[in-house]
């Protein structure tokens, strides 16, 4: 009886964190979150360095064990991290198809590579390309394995403003496109704002603010509750 | 202001690539240059052999070494020793490099195989392995036995001690990737651990075919019925220096193609490696 409902729901949500707790010895770093991530919905986590938005994301990825409470993924999810941790000695077709069970990977790669506008450098090397190229493989590398949940950890952090700008663009298609939901944890304000259906600011382990952004939104209005939210004080600049 | 000065005076520099006003060379004169001394000091051992300045049953001449190494290929003799050398080479390296490997690998992932394994074999390892000539004779014999442990136990160290090295600076950033993707724990050490070891693992191998050829050049020295040290030894009974030299020539040559063999496997197997790989 209990069973159907969640199958249901696992349908609809790309992940269900409940009473979520993450500790290193005393120390709460996560304090009983709760998080529902819907199909194709683009959630940006935001909030200051050491605030535990990454030890979230990397519990999600199931690459920290946690300490209480249940996360429910379907499937595997997939991981772009802030660097782009490319295989140096893989070509860049088998470093998209990495870990991916299918017999026709190489057309998978393809297919992947040619969505993030690097569809001629199948066979090149890693070496070859600029950080900007090297994180849209990863990006590939994410999406070739069909994820429900879709994580990425300050993925455009290490990149230049105009490079930065494009990577917006390209996710925010790829994610229309292939409908993940997505986790994306952030400091950049302006970034949440573009990028996010939804915004959460997290503080303390736990999350201590959550906006939803509609198409009309007041930018500006936006981007100055959310700094005051973060302890950035705006207001003196005009 | 004094900067932008500076700055003026430097523009106008030019920089000669010349070493010396005068003289320019281009690559392959370089190349004919540094073959100089080695033709003059060839020539002038054999003009001193020749003219005879040099006993010939204390250093031969090289045109009488070149003669003798002909009429050694001819008979058949020399091929049948070098083969007999190479054979034990190429033996006691698979064994040594392979016990290397095994146990580098294991220790390289697993600290209980460290705790348990290593300061044995790094106690092994402190002694010369030279120094166990005496006590490996008393257990092996003379025969082919004494002389492929003794390569085999000079191999096996720099193996191993590389390739725990490489495993250990494999980047854990890649691993935990690998992890993410899904793959299994034999899949994260084909496709990403020991890929990341190996420019590690290949210079364990070079610095062991060296140790491989020094091992070979003293055990044959010792009681052997066939192979270069044999030839060596058989001719010191009849003061033919002119063979001797050509062991030891034959031995400089092997060594100098082992090395090449170990670059050669370095530019094939590291290609996508920035500090190694041909195509740039």
């Amino acid at each position: 009886m209990t069973v159907q409902p969640r199958a249901e729901a696992f349908q609809k949500n790309a992940v269900v964190v409940s009473n979520l707790r993450r500790a290193y010895g005393e120390r709460s770093v996560i304090d009983h979150l709760n998080l529902v991530i819907g199909q194709g919905e683009f959630v940006v986590l935001l909030g200051e360095s050491g605030c535990g938005k990454t030890t979230l994301l990397r519990a999600l990825a199931g690459l920290d064990p946690v300490q209480g409470g249940t996360i429910e993924v379907p499937g595997r999810p997939a991981v772009v991290f802030q660097e782009h941790r490319l295989l140096p000695w893989e070509t860049l077709w088998r470093n998209v198809t990495l870990g991916l069970r299918a017999g026709d990977a190489r057309a998978r790669a393809a297919a992947a590579l040619g969505e993030v506008g690097l569809g001629d450098r199948l066979d090149d090397w890693p070496r070859n390309l600029s950080g900007g190229q090297a994180q849209r493989v990863a990006l590939a590398r994410a999406l070739v394995q069909e994820p429900k949940l879709l994580l990425l950890d300050e993925p455009f952090a290490a990149l230049d403003a105009l490079t930065r700008l494009r990577m917006h663009g390209l996710v925010k298609d790829l994610v229309a496109r292939h409908q993940p939901g997505v986790l994306l944890v952030t400091h950049d304000v302006d970034e949440a704002i573009r990028l996010g259906d939804r915004i959460l600011v997290m503080r303390d382990g736990v999350i201590a603010a959550e906006h939803r952004l509609t198409p009309d939104q007041d930018v500006a209005a936006a981007r100055a509750e959310l700094l005051s939210e973060l302890g950035v004080s705006v207001g003196n600049e005009k | 202001m004094s900067v932008t000065t500076e700055f003026a005076a430097t523009e106008g520099r030019t920089y000669s690539s010349a070493p010396l006003p005068g003289i320019r060379l281009g690559q392959n004169g370089l190349v004919a240059l540094s073959w100089l001394v080695p033709v003059l000091l060839l020539i002038v051992w054999e003009g001193l052999a020749r003219f005879g300045w040099i006993e010939p049953h204390l250093l031969p001449a090289p045109s009488k070494v070149a003669l003798t190494a002909y009429k050694l290929t001819v008979s058949g003799t020399l091929l049948h020793d070098l083969a007999v050398s190479l054979l034990r080479a190429a033996v006691g390296f698979a064994i040594g490099g392979g016990i290397g490997f095994a146990l580098g690998t294991l220790v390289g992932f697993s600290r209980i195989a460290e705790a348990f394994i290593d300061r044995s074999v790094q106690m092994v390892r402190a002694i010369p392995f030279l120094a166990v000539l005496p006590l490996v004779i008393v257990w092996l014999g003379v025969g082919e036995g004494q002389k492929i442990f003794l390569v085999a136990l000079g191999v096996a160290f720099p193996i191993y001690v590389n390739t725990t090295l490489g495993i250990r600076q494999v980047d854990p950033k890649l691993v935990e990737l690998g992890r993410v993707q899904g793959l299994s724990n034999w899949e994260l050490i084909a496709r990403i651990v020991l890929p990341g070891a190996l420019p590690s693992i290949l210079t364990g191998v070079r610095f062991s075919l060296a140790t491989a050829w020094l091992a070979l050049v003293v055990a044959e020295t010792i009681g052997a019925q066939a192979g270069l040290g044999f030839l060596a030894l058989d001719a010191r009974e009849f003061l033919r220096t002119d063979v001797i030299v050509l062991t030891v020539i034959i031995y400089a040559m092997i060594g100098v193609a082992a090395d090449s063999l170990a670059r050669l496997l370095e530019r094939r197997l590291l290609k996508w490696h920035p500090n190694y790989g041909a195509g740039r």
